[in-house]
């Protein structure tokens, strides 16, 4: 047996590779945000270079040489886009939404639930409160009327998206921080007369991480959800910056006519994506969770 | 209990309160109304007479003050599109949308929970797997694909069900609706099944962790020590214990429902109020998207209180309690 | 020698866990007769309740019965079939577990439990069921039968939610009844009078009972003879007045000892030393060696059963050595 040292990092690690489906997952989103992080390099086609597509190689099925020979592997659009291509690029602009939404959100609520905490009193209460109200309400539901007000854009959307998901990790933050607070390192550092805001952030924040990272994965799971159905529903990003959700919106007119791959394969894309995060989130979920301990 | 229901009650009004106010100045301040109303090629004058005939010429606190008013009768403003009160034409097209979420819940429950205890009474057979990875798929598919998928399957490759609209209706009550007629049904069923698979990917997962849970307690074995029959044990002793959840989750969830009925709408084009908000704000319609809002606000508060009264009335240990949170 | 109800010979049950595979009962044979009261007794994890369970039939996996023979009436348990083993559980055998809160459905109503007993077993209508029900709780002593069916568990107290389980159980007029700790969730005045009202109603009725405990003053009372299990095995068993005054197994002996009794005042307690074993852990030879003052090398191997005297069997190398 090695000696090596027994970190809690090491043993998440050792955990997680337990599961086959987890560490598929896991290489399979490695795979994901790789290929979205460099598309430029990755894909085909920059689909968004007029000079780099011709109509005249317009909704061509999977599989078809194109007019000079280029291969379009998943089909092309109507305007002679190659899927693959645009699908590359779409899930940059999904995942790069979904992320920056999800980071900005976390640290809303990391804050704001601290406060909550650590305050305590009418504080604790109206944030509590506004939260309460705001996850009465499905996430899609307000966030389709925050841009019904607020207007298409890649920034609105992502506005959206943080005012829409702080809500849930504010009220997550608070209850870890509260468990936290009555432990003896807190009451320590208070005894040591250390600052409030050093101890929020200094000893607090580090250990209501961990339940914090398990919601985060879920969330950036639903955030690319939302964000992909308030695209496709019209609300979400600009059509020069297509996301996932908008070219399936494009696609949806010839899925009748029997043109189905303009929809289908971002749509696969999406659901490959989503899986993928959600397996992985479920089994983090799972090891970090000590009831579970089996 | 009568005093829990009151107390419910009078926090729902002080919710509906808040909410009425925030969508008031959320939706007419940001953005200006004024030029998205009124055609900016008319000339000024009709502009004016525009905008006093809508209101829109007095100050903000005004204006609010006649929304309130007008909320107070039941008034929710008139649709700038289609000249009727928006009330009115909200409620014209609620009975769509109720139909498919109702069907959407039943299905869900009806398919859902076999699923999730079979799951759970035999969790290494290979059908347990497999409806475990098919929860999880269900669960992860963005809505709005999933209707397009099934579009594809069933419109255009088997060609077996209409790809969208309502089918025939026919006046019960002096309500239309359109699960009595056999074309009215199969131009149901597809939104339905769309809105009930992530549901009902939802009630698997609980009704599988609950039946896991359930199954190990003594007064399963006790059951069974007594001779009854597997049905009957797992039918009435596991099944009441494990509802309870699934009802309580699923109530929570109807809030969802209709969130995502305005996604099912648009790719079924079914002429719910879900399709109705999205055209209303596509054409900028806002009295119709207030209206859209109050109510939805106002269903959702129903819902909790009624899922708060359903969950005492299924688990008699809360009900003895007085109902006392 | 009366034919007895139960008749069990060698039964082991085995569990397979991700430690290793345990033997919660090891090889153990008792019988007992109709009217006859067997007194079970053991520390937790002696293997009693698994015993009981077995007995039954209900052992899930990772658990099975591996060998032995469970006689009733005549009919070997073990060989029946499923569907067959169900017509008997709660109407041939009945069982009365421990905690009556967790025993009873919590969300089902008191005839609907009863009730459906009853129609599991006997064609009878709904009403006649419902009058089956009433009348059993009326002979444990419930007061207003009639309304007590119609509540719920959690609003019975302890002791009369045990007595619907009684009742329960002796409704249809089991050959046999199991009741596992039945008194130890209840207070002490309650627990003596049950087992008062229980002993008049086997009395009664002429039937069998195997009451498990792991307080052998309980079983003074109340048992015709007694069995002692340790690890798995049954270390003595005989008759309740011979296996109390004269214990021939260190184990009884040690058990005995360490109870508090009027007649020895004064004098100090002597508790038996050591901690049970794991059952994944177990010496080879006699479980108890390592705690037992009179241990020595022939305790090396597993001692076999001795009779000690009429229907008295031990099973101790040093059986019957009297213990300085």
């Amino acid at each position: 047996m090695s000696m090596s040292v027994d970190t809690p990092l090491r043993r998440f690690t050792g955990d997680f590779v337990k599961s086959p489906t987890a560490v598929a997952a896991g290489i399979g989103l490695t795979l994901i945000a790789l290929a979205a992080i460099f598309a430029g390099a990755v894909a085909p086609q920059n689909p968004y270079d007029l000079r780099q597509i011709t109509i005249l190689d317009g909704s061509l099925p999977p599989g078809s040489e194109g007019f000079d020979g280029f291969h379009y592997a998943l089909g092309s659009d109507i305007q002679g886009r190659d899927m693959l291509s645009a699908m590359i690029y779409g899930l940059r602009i999904s995942l790069f939404v979904s992320f920056v939404a999800v980071s900005f959100a976390v640290m809303v609520g990391l804050v704001l639930g601290l406060l909550a905490a650590w305050r305590g009193g009418w504080v604790d209460g109206l944030i509590m409160r506004v939260v309460d109200i705001q996850l009465s309400f499905p996430a899609l539901l307000v966030a389709l009327l925050l841009l019904a007000a607020l207007g298409k854009g890649v920034d609105k959307v992502i506005l959206a998206l943080i005012l829409v998901q702080w809500a849930y990790f504010a009220r997550t933050v608070r209850g870890a921080a509260l468990v936290e607070i009555r432990k003896d390192y807190v009451t320590a550092a208070r005894s040591l007369a250390l600052p409030g805001w050093r101890i929020l952030f200094g000893h607090l924040l580090p250990n209501v991480l961990p339940p914090v990272i398990v919601i985060a994965t879920v969330q950036v799971a639903n955030a690319i959800a939302i964000e992909a159905s308030l695209s496709f529903l019209g609300v979400g990003v600009p059509i020069t910056e297509p996301s996932l959700g908008l070219l399936i919106a494009n696609g949806f007119d010839y899925l009748l006519s029997g043109r189905y791959w303009i929809s289908f394969y971002p749509g696969v894309a999406l659901l490959v994506t989503l899986v993928c995060i959600n397996v992985v989130g479920d089994h983090v979920r799972d090891i970090l969770n000590p009831r579970l301990s089996r | 209990m009568l005093a829990y229901l009151f107390r419910r009650v009078g926090q729902a009004l002080v919710v509906m309160g808040v909410m009425a106010t925030i969508v008031f100045f959320g939706l007419y301040t940001v953005g200006n109304p004024v030029d998205l109303l009124i055609n900016p090629e008319d000339d000024l004058a009709a502009q004016e007479a525009a905008m006093a005939r809508l209101g829109l010429d007095k100050p903000i606190h005004v204006q609010f003050g006649y929304f309130l008013s007008g909320l107070a009768q039941g008034d929710l403003g008139t649709s700038f599109v289609h000249n009727r009160p928006a009330i009115e034409l909200i409620l014209s097209r609620l009975p769509a949308t109720l139909e498919l979420a109702i069907l959407a819940m039943t299905l869900a429950v009806l398919i859902g929970v076999p699923l999730g205890m079979y799951a759970g009474l035999r969790p290494n057979s290979a059908g347990a797997k497999l409806i475990m990875a098919g929860s999880v798929v269900g669960f992860s598919t963005p809505n709005f694909w999933q209707g397009l998928m099934l579009i594809m399957l069933f419109a255009v490759f088997w060609g077996v069900l209409p790809a969208g609209g309502r089918g025939d209706t026919v006046d019960v009550l002096g309500v239309p609706v359109s699960f009595l007629t056999l074309d009215g049904l199969s131009h149901m069923i597809l939104p339905a099944l769309n809105l009930a698979i992530y549901k009902m990917s939802l009630v698997i997962r609980l009704a599988r962790a609950g039946t896991a849970e359930v199954a190990l307690q003594d007064y399963v074995k006790y059951a069974r020590a007594r001779g009854l029959s597997p049905t009957r044990v797992v039918g009435v002793h596991v099944l009441k214990n494990i509802l309870i959840p699934v009802v309580t989750v699923l109530g929570l969830e109807t809030g969802n429902v209709i969130a995502f009925a305005v996604v099912t709408e648009t790719v079924f084009a079914w002429p719910g109020i879900g399709k109705l908000l999205i055209d209303s704000i596509g054409l900028l319609d806002r009295p119709v998207v207030v209206a859209y809002l109050m109510l939805t606000v106002f269903l959702f508060v129903m819902i909790n209180l009624v899922v708060d009264i359903g969950y005492s009335l299924l688990d008699p240990r809360v009900r003895i309690r007085g109902g006392g949170k | 020698m009366t034919v007895p109800v139960l008749s069990v010979r060698g039964l082991r049950t085995e569990f397979d866990t991700r430690a290793g595979r345990l033997t919660a009962v090891d090889g153990v044979s008792f019988d007992v007769g109709p009217g006859e009261v067997l007194g079970l007794v053991g520390e937790s994890g002696s293997g009693k309740t698994i015993t009981g369970f077995s007995i039954l039939g209900l052992i899930d996996p990772p658990g099975r019965i591996a060998a032995g023979e469970v006689v009733l009436n005549g009919q070997d348990l073990r060989k029946l079939p499923e569907p067959a083993l169900r017509r008997l559980r709660g109407d041939r055998i009945a069982m009365i577990f421990q905690d009556p809160m967790m025993t009873l459905n919590p969300v089902l109503r008191i005839d609907t439990q009863l009730i459906e007993t009853i129609l599991a077993h006997r064609d009878v209508s709904r009403e006649r069921a419902r009058d089956m029900a009433a009348e059993a709780l009326a002979q444990v002593g419930i007061p207003s039968p009639a309304e007590r069916l119609r509540a719920y568990p959690h609003e019975l107290s302890g002791g009369m939610r045990q007595r619907v389980v009684i009742a329960a159980a002796l409704m249809l007029e089991p050959d046999l009844i199991i009741a596992d700790e039945p008194t130890t969730a209840l207070d002490v005045t309650i627990q003596s009078q049950i087992l008062y009202e229980m002993q008049q109603l086997m009395a009664e009725r002429n039937t069998a009972l195997i009451w498990i405990t792991h307080d052998l003053t309980v079983v003074a009372g109340l048992a015709h003879r007694v069995a002692v299990m340790y690890a798995g095995r049954i270390v003595e068993i005989g008759p309740v007045d011979d296996l109390l005054d004269r214990p021939a197994h260190p184990y009884t002996r040690g058990l005995i000892h360490s109870i508090p009794s009027a007649t020895a005042r004064g004098q100090r307690l002597e508790p038996i030393r050591g901690m049970t074993p794991s059952l994944l852990n177990l010496p080879p030879g006699c479980a108890f060696a390592p705690r037992c003052p009179r241990a020595d090398a022939a305790c090396g191997t597993r001692p076999e059963e001795r009779a000690m005297g009429p229907a008295r069997l031990v099973r101790c190398h040093h059986a019957g050595e009297v213990i300085a």
